[in-house]
């Protein structure tokens, strides 16, 4: 009996530290559709597509910077996470193509795009979002081997046309 | 000699780790102290700030009703935990000046001050991927212990 306790009592503990790791510092993710291509592939199921290194960190304080390939929860689908680009933060004026109006980001929202932008629903279909559905920074794809490798945060060249005063990095 | 102390220290430090790692969890998903400073729940929570507690648990499972108090990410600013009530859920018709139906994956928050509460009268429906969890108990002040009901209350 004792040991099956003391089993039970280590996986306990080790689940918990897993968790609070996986919550707060870094964690792995699998990636699913199409929306990030080709920076980021997915697979025909759970089994296959890139497998993502986050980073946990920029959740905290919300240091995401533009650039960045973010993870968020969805606005409209609480129960999905995306997987997009940060374009804009709170106060920039950007240039949106098929607009003709330059869209300013309120306080508190971001505008995310995916590389993918013929598949992609982004800020360009639903608009800002609040930055507050931004969790998680990715930082590399792990697996395969073949496309182990950092995600390097890339802002697309014209779009921004002012920043905001108050830029979050 | 070396060795045990090092050992001492090591067991410490893996038992506050342990410590940390339960309170981060726990509170993450489980129960969680806050407080709910201001003006914006009055009357049923006092301005300078009754000490509540929040379930993880009924926002994770989707079973957020109207009428709930919630814990939420501020749309307007990530770094803010507002403290509001449910007013409406996706697909509710909320009237305030107009109509407006809440879209697919968002809620009503109000605070119960009308006239003293900035909430989605201003920022707008707020995406229920945002709320933190649900209020269901207040340990402070003394006299206002007790669940936190689904109407607004009386002052305490």
């Amino acid at each position: 009996m004792g040991w099956a306790l003391l089993l039970a009592k280590r996986a306990a503990i080790g689940a918990m530290i897993g968790i609070a790791v996986s919550d707060e510092l870094v964690s792995l993710a699998r990636m699913q559709g199409s929306s990030m291509e080709p920076t980021l592939v997915a697979g025909k199921s759970l089994m296959e597509g890139d497998v993502l290194l986050l980073d946990k960190f920029p959740g905290h304080d919300f240091g995401f910077s533009r650039g960045d390939v973010v993870v968020l929860r969805s606005p409209h689908e609480p129960q999905y996470w995306m997987v997009k680009r940060l374009i804009a933060v709170e106060g920039d004026m950007l240039r949106v193509p098929g607009k003709r109006e330059l869209v300013q980001v309120p306080k508190g929202r971001c505008w995310v795009e995916g590389d993918n932008a013929n598949v992609s629903l982004d800020s360009r279909n639903m608009g800002p979002i609040p930055m507050a559905l931004l969790k998680a920074r990715v930082t590399r794809v792990v697996w395969p081997l073949e496309r182990f490798g950092r995600v390097e945060s890339i802002l697309p060249t014209g779009r921004i046309v002012a920043h905001g005063e108050r830029p979050i990095r | 000699m070396l060795w045990k102390s090092l050992s001492d220290v090591a067991g410490r430090g893996a038992a506050i780790v342990q410590c940390v790692c339960f309170m981060d969890v726990f509170s993450n998903h489980v129960l969680q102290i806050q407080q709910c400073i201001g003006p914006s729940m009055l009357p049923t929570f006092n301005i300078r700030g009754d000490i509540l507690v929040t379930e993880r648990l009924s926002v994770k499972l989707g079973k957020i009703r109207v009428g709930d108090v919630v814990m939420a990410r501020s749309p307007s600013d990530p770094r803010m935990v507002v403290c509001k009530r449910i007013l409406g859920l996706e697909g509710d018709t909320i009237t305030v000046f107009y109509h407006l139906q809440i879209p697919k994956g968002h809620v009503w928050l109000q605070g119960d001050n009308f006239h003293k509460s900035r909430d989605s009268r201003e920022y707008g429906p707020v995406p229920s991927a945002l709320l933190q969890g649900r209020v269901f108990y207040r340990i402070w002040p003394p006299q206002g212990w007790g669940f936190v009901g689904r109407i607004p209350s009386q002052s305490v």
